[in-house]
């Protein structure tokens, strides 16, 4: 059948962003994405605190929210040497967090819809709670795989589990991000190419009957911003939980 | 450094400030919208780890296989294993719930 068609993944390719320049570099419209997000979440905390009053404005409360929000996380869930992480865990989140929303928009790119990029951010996380474990316990971090009160014959069996449950953190990690991003795209451009088809194939009939499809993409516009929150967030607090774990070991 | 009067008054005053400092250890309330809020966050993680567990086990499995020729008894030897640590996340994701007091809205 000629005409529109689903080409539902064409809007995660790379293509080379800032003209030229971007095209010899390498530079892509992911990094640009990157990019805005990072220098969006520095100039609301230089706009928002700049005012540095003692009643904040609404500017001030957005930000100092997003920080005590991210601090309570830390200081909930790591203990009292959750303050050390805060800057990591706060950087990991709103990074997320911005990139989640801005690739809710038209015309903006989701780089946490790249699996290479959400691998990227939990490797690091990965890596550096495990070097925090040994850092601060030695090579008795090691006994964190050796699980506490079952009889011995059993560890040879329990021992690479625990091994190995270790092991797909990362993966769950990248894994979850990437998917909920990736699907809720997916979904939006099935709906709204299902609406061209329509229109295309039924003309005036099909372009009524393409309201049921053009409500059910509002409705997801609305799930999308709860899913790119809440995947900010999961991705935040497992990075505590890990440094939990890596801290305190049980 | 002198030890006026208001010394005393100085060191509650300080001893105050500190406490408020302090994130206060309230026990888990339980609010209402904290525990949605953790619901959700369970139910967007369990299906996940589950899958992670036996990626990662049937991939060492499937590798050691390639190094040692035995193919296909490891990976299939780490399929329970890895079922055993899927579980066993599943296991570990559910605990943290009575363990810390984690929200405290």
């Amino acid at each position: 059948m000629a005409g529109p068609s689903i080409d539902a993944l064409g809007q995660f390719t790379l293509t080379p962003g800032l003209g030229p320049v971007g095209r010899a570099l390498g530079f892509t419209n992911s990094n640009e994405a990157m990019l805005a997000s990072a220098l969006i979440i520095i100039g609301l905390f230089a706009a928002g605190l700049s005012a540095r009053a003692l009643v904040p404005g609404r500017l001030q409360s957005l930000v100092e929210m997003l920080y005590e929000f991210v601090h309570n996380m830390c200081v909930d869930t790591i203990g009292e040497e959750g303050r050390r992480f805060f800057p990591l865990v706060f950087t990991i989140f709103s990074f997320i967090l911005l990139g989640n929303l801005l690739g809710l928009f038209p015309y903006f790119f989701a780089f946490t819809s790249h699996i290479a990029v959400t691998l990227a951010l939990a490797l690091f996380v990965f890596l550096f709670s495990t070097g925090v474990g040994f850092y601060t316990h030695g090579l008795g971090f090691l006994r964190f795989f050796v699980p506490a009160g079952v009889p011995g014959w059993l560890l040879p069996l329990l021992i690479p589990i625990e091994i190995i449950s270790y092991l797909s953190r990362p993966v769950s990690l990248s894994v979850r991000l990437f998917a909920n991003m990736t699907a809720g795209h997916v979904m939006w451009e099935v709906f709204a190419g299902f609406m061209l088809m329509l229109t295309a194939g039924l003309g005036v009939l099909g372009a009524i009957a393409a309201i049921i499809p053009l409500g059910l993409n509002v409705a997801l516009a609305a799930l999308e911003l709860l899913v790119a929150g809440l995947q900010a967030y999961v991705f935040a607090i497992l990075t505590c939980l890990y440094l939990h774990d890596a801290v305190h070991m049980h | 450094m002198s030890e006026g009067p208001e010394k005393p008054a100085f060191e509650a005053r300080l001893q105050a400030a500190e406490d408020a400092a302090r994130p206060a250890r309230r026990e888990p309330g339980r609010s209402e919208a904290g525990s949605a809020r953790r619901a959700i966050e369970l139910a967007m993680r369990l299906g996940v780890e589950m899958v992670a567990a036996m990626v990662i086990a049937v991939g060492i499995g499937w590798g050691l296989d390639k190094l040692l020729h035995t193919t296909p008894w490891l990976m299939i030897l780490m399929v329970p294993v890895g079922l055993a640590a899927g579980l066993r996340n599943l296991m570990r994701a559910g605990a943290t719930d009575d363990r810390a007091p984690r929200e405290r809205r």
